[in-house]
Formats: structure tokens, C-alpha cells, sequence
């Protein structure tokens, strides 16, 4: 595929160049836009369709049932506990979900038992899974806690790396945007919020921190000798470091979304929902949106966030200067 | 070839990886061969079917719990898991706060019962003791002459309690190879056939006891110490020491009052009388059973005998736990039926196998030659994870769960990363119009900072999940962070030392058209084609323009076009270039 090297060549060059850091407004408002339906729309909602592990309750899977229907299931559970209200579902091929409220032990290797015989599978085929109601608050708490602890830890590393805080806050800023849209998107799929789903989640936090540092590290060395150059502004440089690594970003997010990719649609489609599917959707958002946040938010707020810096002003000057220069020289040249 | 030095330094980096990976190899391959390892990595319950419990210990009064009290609690849940006859059980705490406990297939009601109760310590008084070992079939008293209760029992020592299917039950019991159906917890009102089980220093000693006399619950704190002797000096012999409550003390004065009595009766320091001894019971097993050999008014009895440091201190630890009595709140319980976790590892499996198969696809298309790099890189990276994971099994017990193989398919994006990053900068080297072979170092040294500071990213999240995570959220940042150093191994250890060897190939050095790596597809035009140096016409303006003074080169840098400029940067570079190609032309 020539026309990708080539393309590539251009960005590189700067003969072919976006304007990521010049249009910042337009990005900036498109993602607080997005920010903000991505909040708007769990509370419209009435909040996230949350997983049995944040509700608490009992779930029962059988594989390889000989018959899908639903009304089976409900009465093996009705027999055992009567005027209980469960959710039966197929997920997926010859899977069924069975989900209740809070279910004794007894209760539940009853339900468990009529399941078996309802179906016609073998006790080996009847998956149960009982979760206390303080379960799943627990697993978020420690997550958030974990997720704090790392977001500090890595504002320090980053700024330690580039000497400078202002790439940390951009980063973050950048993921924070990640985080919030990639939480609308999983509120809008209606996807179940499950401990996985926030397994994903923090995957992505990470995710979306390690692709910006990629990119930053080609601005800082793209910026490093700026004050002795009249070539380029600082904004300036900051575009050509995005457009130069814009290449990689995208191959690496192709890289990086396709198994995600593959367990999403082949795995879940076979499997159904599980570990695995609530994983990979919000892996599969989370990538999309933190490879775009550093190119269109991280890098952009960046270059903002510095512009005013007294050293770069002058240096801006001078570029603008030198410009002036050569365009009043090159005018009579041309003539 | 000439062998220069950044080849042969390549060279034995590769050797090096290989050693490695030999070393693991053989590592592994002899813990298989010894029975202990195998070649396969350990797989959760979720994978591999099973039920998983994660248990809050709940404390009665709601203080909290701390370290110790945990790890004892996890100590008695093994006893129980164990003594009810479920093989490979395993219980482990998580994060301080959790038990997790993991079971092959599903356990019945009363193991759950067992594993939830709270610990259940008392005091028995003994009726009978015995050698650990099963009395022989033809050795066991006849039915006629078994000891019969000729009145009801008057107390708790009285061997009235013993009647013929108790003695027969005590006869059959086998303390050396303890049969582990026991799933029932005892009736404290009636007589209880039970095992001490063999310890450091003494055989497994099985005995009959009384009802229960005093509760574990009437303990109100217990420490250990060096005995002190007649004259207050300490000697060299430990001795655990009970506090008892009001009620404790009034019975357990009750209690060394009959025992005394048997152990004066029976000879005092030289006499036998298994009734002088009282058993402290935990969980119906006899932890220890010392004599009686005073009346205890003051509720503090001091067990002396035999100890050592270390079992002074374990019992000590076991009579302060079974005083308080924590039981267990099943937070999540989750019973996976073998089918479905052969099926999940399946499916994970293949949608691995399907990414893998992609990103390769995507490599090629990319990368072409050198997008075999990656493949390559990929599968080393591959088969150290495979490598540690499996050796973890082995050593540290690490069972690859599904959220784990969810962290190795994510990883294998990441992975590819460093060698996109390293790739794109040999390629930003070579449009920059320098040789293959410099364009490796340069590329090199900036994309080895890069990568090691994005690798620094995903450890730290690994590292923090892992700590702060409960539940399968560790087993993922724990495959996440192993598959970073996988990554770093291999990036630092195959993929720049291959990519070293393969600059100074033909195929590669030159820019063949499929080695990803031609110069001409890349925008710039090699400067040194050989010795018969081929310029083109349109580049001699080019080298004019580097004639003009330096106060208008910036303005004449503008102006140039892409080639021009490239050409005149590389004019700089000459010295830097390689000299290996030796071809007229490609």
C-alpha cells in the first residue's frame, strides 16, 4: 500500500499537515459536547444497567440446552420460590441466564436441580453465581481507590519524565475525557456494568495514558532545542510532532483493536455475555476514544497550556518576524 | 561482511534471550519430570469449572479484624475444607480483608455450613485416650465384652458416657490416616470420639471426651512465655497461658477440681489416668490435651510441656481466636460448571487466535518484511509469558483466570506498540536520508526512551491494580503487568538485535520493495548507492543552495522544496551514513 508510506512521508515532512492544535476550540467543544451527553444520559436513563455483581442476587447459566424456551426456566424458579419475579434470557446459541433476587443456599441448589431437569442438561452444565449486595460496591471502591492511587502516581511520573507538570495535567485531561465517553457509550449500548466492565475501564485509563506518552515523548523531543530555532512556533511544532507520530497512533490502535475487536464480535457473539464481551466493549471505545483524545485533546491543551509561557511568546515573535522578513524579501525577488 | 562491533554485540544479545529461555525451558521441564510442575499453565475455577466463595470474616460486635486474625481464620477454614474430605481446595486472603476460597466441582450443603460457621473451641474433659492408629479388625473387642454404662453418667468425666458404639467408633478410628468425611459438627452435649493429629514431637494420639465444660468463648485472652521457675527465674521451657472470664474461671475450677482428684488417684506426676487431662477442642479436633495437675481458682491455668517457641505461640493463637468468634459472610459465591469454563478458555483462545492472526495480517500488510519482525517479536514475547505463567503455576501456585487470558489478548496491542514505535522511528530515521544501518541505531536510542516510558505507564497500572484490586480485577493486572516485561525483554533482547542483523542483509539493507523498509517508498532517495555515486540532474540545485551565506539559509530552508531539503540535510549527514551497501543498484 503505497499510498499509506506516502502518506505517511508527507506527515512527516509537513507537506501534508492537520491542524489538530490550531482547531482546538472546535475539538475542545466537541468533546465537552460529548462529555456532557456522556453524563446527561446515564442520569436520563435513570443510571447504568448494572450487572448482578453491583445489584447482588443469584445467576444461573446452562449450557447446551436442548430447548430455549424461557418459560421453563422461570418456573423452576417459581416452584422453588414462589411469586419471585426472574429474569430468564438466551444469551447466546444454546445458553440460557437465569437471574433472581438473594437466594438461600438451599434455595439455590433447588433452583439449580429444577434447572438441570427443566433443560434436560446434566448437573455439569449449570453454572450458579451468588453475590452478596455489598460485593460488587466493594470491588468499585477498591477500583476507584486504585484508579486514584495510579492517576497520581502516574501525573508524577510523567511530569518527572518531560520536567514539566503541563504535560501531566494534558495527559490526564485526556483520559478523564477517555473515561467520561467511553462510560456514555457503555450507558448507551446498555451493556451490563459488571467488575470486568470496570477491568476494561482501568484498561483503558492505562491505555489511554501510555498512547499519549508516545506522543508527548515526540513533542518534548520535537520542542527540546525550540528556543534557538525561528523554523516553527511552539504550537506549531507540537502539530508536526502529532502529525508525525499521527502514523503510528493509527497503527497502533489498529494493533491494539483488533483482538479487542475479535472477542467483541466473534467471541461474544459465540460466547455471549460474560467476562469477556464487557471487557472488550469498553476496551474497544476506550481505545478508539483515547487514541483520538491525545491527538485531539491532550496534544491541543497542550500546546495551549504553554503558549503564554514568556519565553515562547518571544519565540513566536522571532518566527513571526523572521516570516515577515523573508515574505518582504521574496516579494521584490519574485516580481 | 565486515563484523563490526554493534553485530557481534547483537549476537550474543540474542544468544543471551536464548539462554534465558532454555533456562526457563529446562526450569520448568524439571519440575515436570520431577511431578510437580507441568507443561500446562494452572487454570482458575472459571476456566477450569469449580466454585469459587470470597468470604467476609464478620467479627460478633462488629470490631474489626486484623492481619493475624485473618490468617488464623484462613488456618481454620483449611482444617475444615480438609477435614471434610474436598481435595485441592485452596484458601487464600486477598487484600487483607477477604478469604477466598476455591473448590474443584460443587460443594455440598454442610461443607458451606462448615466454611461459614464460626470456629468452635471448648474444653472436653478426656474419658479415654489411645495410639493414633486403627485398632485391627480381629484385635477389636468382641460385641459381649464392649464396656457397657451401668448408671446415667453423674458428670462430664464420668465413664458411664462411654457405650459400646462409642467405644467401637473409638476402636475403628484411624488418628494416622484420618478419613476426611467429617462434615457434622458436634452435638457439645454428648461424649465426642476424636483425633489429636500428629504433630512435630508427638504421634497422633486419638481419645473419647466428655461433654463440653467450658466454652471457647468464655477465653478471655491467652499469651505465651518462657516458664518461670520455683524462684522466679525464667527457664528454658515454653508455656501458654489462658484467661479465663468469671464464668470460665468458676467452671474451669469446677472442672481441675475432678481432674485433680483423678490425677492424685492416678499417681500424681508418675500416674497415667487419662481422665486427669482435659482437651482443648477446636473445630472437634484436640489441640492439646495437657493433665490437670492443680486446682485452677484464679481462672489463668498455664499449660506447660514440651513447647517450643513456635508451638507456644500457635497455640496461644488458636486459644485467642477460638475466644473470638468470627464467622463468615459469603460475599460472592460462584459455581462454574466444567462445561462452561472449558468453553469460555475456548472461546477466549480463539478470539486470542483470531487477534493474533489479525494483527499479524495487519503487520504485513504494513510493514511487509519486516512486519515478520513483529510476528517474530510477538511469538518470543508469546512464549515467555507461556514460559512464566506456567513456572508461576508451579511456584507461586498462580492459576491463569479468564480475566488474566482477557489481560494477555489486551496485551498483545500493547506489545506490537513498542515495535510500531521503534519501526515508525527507523522509518522517520530513513526519510531523515540516512542508511539502514545508522538509521537502526538513531531510531533506536529514541525509541527505546519512548517505549521504556509508555512501558512505565502500563506497569504502574498493573502494579497499583494488582496491590489495591480484590477480586479478578488482580488476575488481570497481574497477566498485564507480566506481559509488560515480556515486552521490554523482548523489545531490548529480539527485536533490536534481529533488526541490527537484518540492516547489514541485502534484502533489508538495501530497501528491497517487500522489506517495509524502502527508502523510495519512504520519500527519500539513498545517498550512497555505491561506489559509482549516481546523482540525479534535479539534485544539483539543491547542493547550489547550500552554497548561500548562513544569514539566509533559514529563509532559503523555507523555500526549498521537501527533496531539496532532504537532500541538503543529508549533505550534513554524510559521515553518518553507512557504508556496507556495495551495490551498483537495487
Amino acid at each position: 500500500m503505497a499510498s499509506f508510506a506516502t502518506f505517511g512521508n508527507e506527515l512527516y515532512t509537513g507537506k501534508r499537515s492537520y491542524d489538530f492544535v490550531g482547531s482546538k476550540k472546535i475539538w475542545f467543544l466537541i468533546a465537552a459536547v460529548a462529555v456532557a451527553l456522556s453524563i446527561l444520559l446515564p442520569v436520563v436513563k435513570g443510571g447504568f444497567n448494572l450487572g448482578i455483581e453491583f445489584r447482588g442476587g443469584s445467576e444461573f447459566t446452562v449450557s447446551n440446552v436442548k430447548t430455549t424456551d424461557t418459560a421453563l426456566g422461570e418456573k423452576a424458579v417459581e416452584d422453588v420460590v414462589p411469586g419471585s419475579v426472574p429474569r430468564v434470557a438466551n444469551v447466546a446459541g444454546n445458553t440460557m441466564r437465569i437471574q433472581t433476587d438473594k437466594l438461600t443456599d438451599d434455595e439455590t441448589l433447588r433452583i439449580k436441580e429444577g434447572l438441570t431437569t427443566a433443560y434436560g442438561v446434566t448437573d455439569n452444565e449449570v453454572t450458579s453465581t451468588f453475590v452478596g449486595p455489598t460485593w460488587g460496591a466493594d470491588v468499585t471502591k477498591q477500583a476507584l481507590l486504585g484508579l486514584a492511587i495510579f492517576v497520581g502516581l502516574a501525573s508524577v511520573l510523567m511530569a518527572l519524565y518531560f520536567r514539566t507538570w503541563k504535560m501531566s495535567l494534558s495527559a490526564i485531561a485526556g483520559m478523564l475525557v477517555t473515561m467520561f465517553i467511553t462510560a456514555g457509550v457503555y450507558a448507551l449500548s446498555d451493556f451490563e456494568v459488571t467488575p470486568s466492565a470496570i477491568i476494561g475501564f482501568l484498561t483503558v485509563l492505562s491505555y489511554s495514558l501510555y498512547d499519549t506518552v508516545v506522543v508527548f515523548d515526540k513533542i518534548r523531543e520535537n520542542t527540546s532545542d525550540l528556543a534557538a530555532s525561528t523554523r516553527r512556533t511552539f504550537a506549531e511544532e507540537v502539530n508536526l510532532a502529532v502529525n508525525q507520530t499521527l502514523v503510528r497512533s493509527i497503527n497502533t490502535m489498529m494493533v491494539a483493536i483488533l483482538p479487542v475487536g475479535a472477542i467483541l464480535f466473534i467471541g461474544a457473539g459465540l460466547l455471549g455475555a460474560g467476562t469477556l464481551r464487557d471487557l472488550s466493549l469498553a476496551l474497544f471505545v476506550g481505545i478508539l476514544i483515547g487514541t483520538a483524545a491525545t491527538i485531539f485533546i491532550s496534544a491541543p491543551l497542550y500546546a495551549w497550556l504553554r503558549q503564554n509561557e514568556p519565553d515562547l511568546v518571544k519565540q513566536a515573535r522571532r518566527v513571526e518576524q523572521r516570516r515577515a522578513e523573508a515574505a518582504a524579501k521574496a516579494t521584490p525577488a519574485t516580481a | 561482511m565486515a563484523r563490526t562491533g554493534p553485530t557481534n554485540t547483537a549476537r550474543r544479545v540474542l544468544v543471551w534471550l536464548g539462554v534465558v529461555i532454555a533456562v526457563l525451558t529446562a526450569v520448568l521441564a524439571g519440575g515436570t519430570m520431577a511431578g510437580h510442575a507441568s507443561w500446562a499453565p494452572k487454570l482458575a475455577l472459571d476456566l477450569e469449572g469449580g466454585t469459587q466463595m470470597i468470604l467476609a470474616p464478620k467479627v460478633e460486635g462488629g470490631s474489626g479484624i486484623n492481619e493475624e486474625q485473618l490468617n488464623q481464620a484462613v488456618a481454620i477454614i483449611r482444617q475444615r475444607v480438609d477435614g471434610s474430605g474436598v481435595a485441592e481446595a485452596e484458601i487464600s486472603t486477598q487484600s487483607g480483608r477477604n478469604v477466598v476460597v476455591s473448590l474443584p466441582g460443587t460443594p455440598s450443603k454442610e461443607t458451606r455450613a462448615l466454611i461459614q460457621a464460626s470456629a468452635d473451641m471448648n474444653f472436653r474433659p478426656v474419658l479415654q485416650a489411645g495410639p493414633g492408629a486403627a485398632v485391627p479388625p480381629e484385635a477389636r473387642t468382641p460385641d459381649d465384652q464392649l464396656p457397657k454404662p451401668t448408671a446415667e453418667p453423674a458428670n462430664s468425666s464420668d465413664v458411664n458416657w462411654v457405650t459400646p458404639e462409642i467405644y467401637s467408633q473409638f476402636e475403628a478410628l484411624d488418628c494416622d490416616n484420618p478419613s476426611q468425611d467429617k462434615q457434622e459438627r458436634s452435638d457439645p452435649a454428648r461424649p465426642l470420639v476424636t483425633c489429636e493429629p500428629a504433630s512435630a514431637n508427638s504421634p497422633a494420639i486419638k481419645y473419647i471426651l466428655g461433654p463440653v465444660e467450658v466454652k471457647g468463648a468464655s477465653i478471655k485472652g491467652s499469651s505465651f512465655q518462657l516458664q518461670q521457675g520455683a524462684q522466679g527465674a525464667v527457664t528454658n521451657d515454653w508455656a501458654v497461658n489462658i484467661q479465663f472470664d468469671d464464668e470460665g474461671t468458676a467452671k474451669f475450677k469446677e472442672v481441675t477440681e475432678r481432674l485433680y482428684q483423678f490425677y492424685v488417684a492416678g499417681g500424681g506426676q508418675s500416674g497415667s489416668d487419662p481422665k486427669a487431662q482435659f482437651a482443648i477442642v477446636l473445630d472437634d479436633q484436640v489441640i492439646s490435651a495437657p493433665r490437670s495437675l492443680a486446682v485452677i481458682t484464679d481462672g489463668r491455668p498455664q499449660i506447660t510441656g514440651g513447647f517450643t517457641e513456635a508451638s507456644a505461640k500457635a497455640l496461644s493463637d488458636q486459644l485467642r481466636f477460638g475466644a473470638l468468634p468470627i464467622s463468615f459472610d459469603i460475599q460472592s459465591e460462584q459455581q462454574i460448571s466444567a462445561t462452561l469454563g472449558g468453553e469460555q478458555l475456548r472461546m477466549g483462545m480463539l478470539a486470542g487466535l483470531i487477534g493474533l492472526l489479525l494483527v499479524v495480517v495487519y503487520s504485513l500488510f504494513q510493514y511487509r518484511a519486516l512486519g515478520l519482525v513483529t510476528v517474530a517479536s510477538l511469538v518470543v514475547a508469546g512464549a515467555l509469558t507461556y514460559l512464566a505463567i506456567a513456572i508461576l503455576g508451579w511456584t507461586e501456585n498462580y492459576r491463569l483466570s479468564l480475566a488474566g487470558v482477557a489481560g494477555i489478548i489486551v496485551a498483545i496491542g500493547q506489545t506490537a506498540d513498542s515495535f510500531i514505535v521503534y519501526f515508525e522511528r527507523i522509518r522517520d530515521e530513513l526519510r531523515e536520508g540516512r542508511g539502514l544501518v545508522s538509521a537502526v541505531e538513531n531510531g533506536w536510542k529514541r525509541a527505546k526512551r519512548t517505549v521504556l516510558a509508555s512501558k512505565a505507564v502500563n506497569l504502574l497500572a498493573a502494579l497499583v491494580l494488582y496491590f489495591v484490586a480484590v477480586g479478578n480485577v488482580r488476575g488481570f493486572a497481574f497477566t498485564l503487568g507480566l506481559t509488560a516485561v515480556a515486552d521490554l525483554i523482548v523489545v531490548f533482547m529480539f527485536t533490536h538485535p534481529t533488526l541490527q542483523l537484518l540492516a547489514r542483509t541485502k534484502f533489508f539493507g538495501e530497501g528491497h520493495r517487500f522489506s517495509g523498509l524502502d527508502p523510495k517508498r519512504l520519500g527519500a532517495v539513498p545517498l550512497y548507492r555505491g561506489a559509482g555515486r549516481i546523482r540525479t540532474p534535479e539534485d544539483k540545485p539543491a547542493v547550489a543552495v547550500r552554497a548561500k551565506n548562513t544569514g539566509a539559509t533559514a529563509e532559503a530552508e523555507r523555500r526549498m522544496t521537501i527533496a531539496e531539503r532532504r537532500l541538503a540535510e543529508r549533505q550534513e549527514q554524510l559521515t553518518g551514513s553507512s557504508k556496507s551497501a556495495t551495490k551498483e543498484d537495487n
